[in-house]
C-alpha cells in the first residue's frame, strides 16, 4: 500500500450553505470514482473535520460526474454572516479535504491519477 | 422565435471587476443577453441601512457606472440586453439613476423593473407562522422580530420574462433567485411555458454555472495554476438551444479555462442534495445531465432532468445581531505560533479584568492551518499573523476591545509588528434568517420605467 493524499486522485470545490457548507469531490478517472466512493465515507469525513464540529454530514453520489457531494450541516459556526472564523464561507474546506490521507495499492493508484493535460483539456 | 441564444455573465458578485461587462461585450459583441449578479445573502441588509439614511438609494450603485461604461458600445450598434438584480431593495431608484446615464449619453433604451420580492410586511404581520421559522434551527421569527431588517423572497423567472416580453433592454430586479435571471431570458426567447420543467431545469443549470462569473472559467478551481493568462481571465457565456441543451464557453483570447474539470467544479458549487436542487421555477436533478467536451474551452451540457417546483419561495431575511471587530498583528521569531496564541489570550484576559467578556470570541494563528484549526497538524513556523475577533451585543464592549490590540506592540514578544491599520472598527452584524413564504402570498410585478415615470 502507498500513502497518498486524496488530492492525488480527486479535485474539489467547496462553498457555504447557511451555517453549513458543501464540498464536491470529483474523481479524475472511473477507477478513482470507485475508490473515493469506498474510501471517502461519511464516517471518514466526520472524523476528518471533527475539530470544526461539522454537524450532521450527508453524502450524495453523482455517478454522471464521477463525483461525491458532502454537506456539512453546521461546520461554519454561524455561517457567512455571523462566523468569526477567517474562512466564514467554507472556501478552504475543499482544499483541506484533499489533504485527507488514503492508502492505495500501487496498481490502483496508477488508474486513479489525473490524466495528462492533453487528455483532460477539452 | 430564436433557436439558439447566448447568455453571458460579467459580474459574479457585488465587488467583482467593474471592467468586466464592457470587456465581455468588446470581446464578444454578438452576445444576446448579459446577466449581472450583485446580491449575496446579506447584501440587502447593507442596502437597507443605506436607504434608511438616503431614500433614493438601496440598490447596487455600481450598476449605473457599469451602464455608463457600456454606452460607447451601445452607441456603435451593440444590441446586448441586460438582466440584473442590481435593483436590490429599490429597483425604481436604480432605474431612475440608469435613465440619467442613458439621457446623458443620448442613448435610447427601455428599462423594465421587477418587484414583489419584499416580504418583510408578511413576516411582521404573522411572526408566528411556521413557514417563517429559521429553517436550520426551527426558531420562531418572533424571537428577532424587533431586529428584523429585510426579508426578500427568491422569486423566479416569470417576472424577468414578462419584462423582456414588454421590450425592456435593461431588466432590473431585486431578490430573484440567481439562476432565474437566465431562465427568464430563455422563457422569453424560446416561448417556454412555466410548466416546461425539463427545459426550465436546463436553463437553471446554465444559470447556476454562469452566476459566479469567472468561477465557470477556472476561477477558484483546484488546478488554477494550470490555466493560461489568469490576469485576463474570461467571463463565461452559454449558447443555449431551444431544447435546453447548452454549451459553456468564454470569449476567444481570454485567460482561464472552460473544461470538464472547471465545469464540474462549478456545477457542484454550493449545492445540496443533487436530485433535489430547488429553484422557484422547478426542481432540478443534477444526476442525469451529461457533459461533453465540444472544442477548445467548450463543454456541452445535455439531459438535465426537471420537475415541478414547490408551492413556496425560499426567503432570505436579515436581522441585527450586535457588533463585531477583528484585530491582527504579525509575530515573527522562534515559537511564533505559541507566542501569538499567548498574545491572544492576554488580550482577552485584560479585557475580562476590565469587566468585558464577550458573547463570542476567536483566536487564530494564520499560517498555522488556522482555517481548519485542529484538522491538519500545525507546522513549526517562524512567522504567523495573529487574528483576534470578538462579537457582542454591546457596541462599547467592542470599542473597548479595539483599544487592547496596540499595547502588545510594546508588551508582546520581540518580533511583534504589522500594526499599521489602526484600531479595529466595530462593525454591525447582520445575521441571516433563512425561511419560506407561500407563493400565493407574493405578487410579482413587472413594469417599464421611462423618463416621464412609469410608462415610457
Amino acid at each position: 500500500m502507498i500513502a497518498v493524499r486524496l488530492g492525488e486522485i480527486a479535485h474539489a470545490r467547496s462553498g457555504d450553505k447557511g451555517s453549513g457548507a458543501n464540498i464536491g469531490v470529483i474523481a479524475y478517472t472511473e477507477a478513482g470514482y470507485a475508490t473515493i466512493k469506498s474510501k471517502v465515507t461519511v464516517e471518514a469525513v466526520v472524523a476528518f473535520f471533527a475539530p470544526l464540529n461539522p454537524g450532521e454530514v450527508r453524502r450524495y453520489t453523482l455517478d454522471n460526474l464521477g463525483a461525491l457531494n458532502f454537506v456539512l450541516t453546521s461546520v461554519l459556526a454561524g455561517g457567512g454572516s455571523r462566523s468569526l472564523r477567517i474562512d466564514a464561507q467554507g472556501k478552504t474546506l475543499g482544499q483541506a479535504l484533499l489533504e485527507m490521507p488514503l492508502e492505495l495499492e500501487p496498481a490502483e493508484l496508477a488508474l486513479c491519477r489525473r490524466p495528462a493535460r492533453e487528455e483532460n483539456a477539452s | 422565435m430564436a433557436s439558439k441564444i447566448t447568455i453571458g455573465n460579467a459580474q459574479g458578485f457585488w465587488g467583482d471587476s467593474p471592467d468586466a461587462p464592457a470587456n465581455l461585450l468588446r470581446q464578444f459583441p454578438e452576445l444576446d443577453y448579459l446577466t449581472l449578479d450583485y446580491l449575496a445573502e446579506v447584501s440587502l441588509s447593507i442596502l437597507a441601512l443605506q436607504r434608511s439614511r438616503e431614500p433614493e438609494t438601496g440598490y447596487a450603485r455600481d450598476f449605473p457606472e457599469v451602464l455608463r461604461s457600456l454606452m460607447p458600445l451601445w452607441k456603435t450598434g451593440c444590441k446586448t440586453r441586460i438582466v440584473c438584480n442590481a435593483g436590490g431593495l429599490n429597483p425604481e431608484a436604480c432605474a431612475r439613476a440608469c435613465l440619467k446615464v442613458l439621457a446623458e449619453a443620448g442613448v435610447s433604451k427601455t428599462i423594465g423593473v421587477v418587484t414583489g420580492d419584499n416580504v418583510l410586511p408578511l413576516l411582521q404581520a404573522e411572526p408566528g407562522d411556521a413557514l417563517y421559522r429559521h429553517w436550520e434551527t426551527g426558531a420562531s421569527v418572533s424571537t428577532v422580530i424587533d431586529r428584523l431588517m429585510t426579508a426578500n423572497a427568491y422569486i423566479g423567472a416569470p417576472g424577468v420574462c414578462e419584462a423582456l416580453d414588454a421590450g425592456a433592454d435593461i431588466v432590473l430586479t431585486g431578490r430573484v433567485a440567481d439562476p432565474s435571471l437566465a431562465v427568464g431570458i430563455a422563457m422569453h426567447a424560446f416561448g417556454w411555458r412555466e410548466t416546461d420543467y425539463e427545459k426550465l431545469a436546463a436553463a437553471t443549470v446554465a444559470g447556476h454555472v454562469l452566476e459566479c462569473g469567472t468561477q465557470a472559467c477556472g476561477g477558484i478551481s483546484t488546478h488554477w495554476l494550470d490555466w493560461p493568462d489568469p490576469a485576463n481571465m474570461g467571463f463565461p457565456y452559454v449558447e443555449l438551444h431551444a431544447d435546453g441543451a447548452f454549451t459553456v464557453t468564454k470569449p476567444a483570447g481570454t485567460g482561464g479555462a472552460v473544461n470538464l474539470e472547471t465545469v464540474k467544479e462549478q456545477l457542484l458549487y454550493e449545492i445540496g442534495d443533487p436530485v433535489n436542487y430547488l429553484s422557484p421555477d422547478c426542481r432540478v436533478d443534477f444526476t442525469a445531465l451529461q457533459l461533453k467536451p465540444s472544442g477548445p474551452n467548450r463543454v456541452t451540457v445535455s439531459g438535465v432532468a426537471g420537475f415541478a417546483p414547490t408551492d413556496r419561495y425560499k426567503v432570505s431575511a436579515t436581522y441585527r445581531d450586535g457588533y463585531w471587530a477583528q484585530g491582527a498583528l504579525t509575530i515573527f521569531g522562534r515559537d511564533a505560533v505559541t507566542k501569538a496564541r499567548r498574545c491572544g489570550e492576554i488580550v482577552l484576559e485584560r479585557l475580562a479584568r476590565a469587566g468585558y467578556t464577550y458573547e463570542r470570541h476567536n483566536i487564530e494563528c494564520l499560517g498555522a492551518n488556522a482555517v481548519v484549526a485542529g484538522v491538519l497538524p500545525e507546522p513549526p513556523l517562524l512567522e504567523t499573523v495573529l487574528r483576534i475577533s470578538v462579537a457582542d451585543p454591546r457596541k462599547e464592549a467592542i470599542e473597548r476591545f479595539a483599544k487592547e490590540i496596540a499595547p502588545l506592540v510594546t508588551s508582546g514578544p520581540q518580533g511583534t509588528t504589522g500594526y499599521a491599520g489602526g484600531r479595529p472598527k466595530p462593525t454591525p452584524v447582520f445575521a441571516y434568517w433563512p425561511c419560506f413564504v407561500a407563493k400565493n402570498q407574493v405578487h410579482v410585478q413587472s413594469r417599464p420605467i421611462g423618463p416621464e415615470g412609469d410608462t415610457p
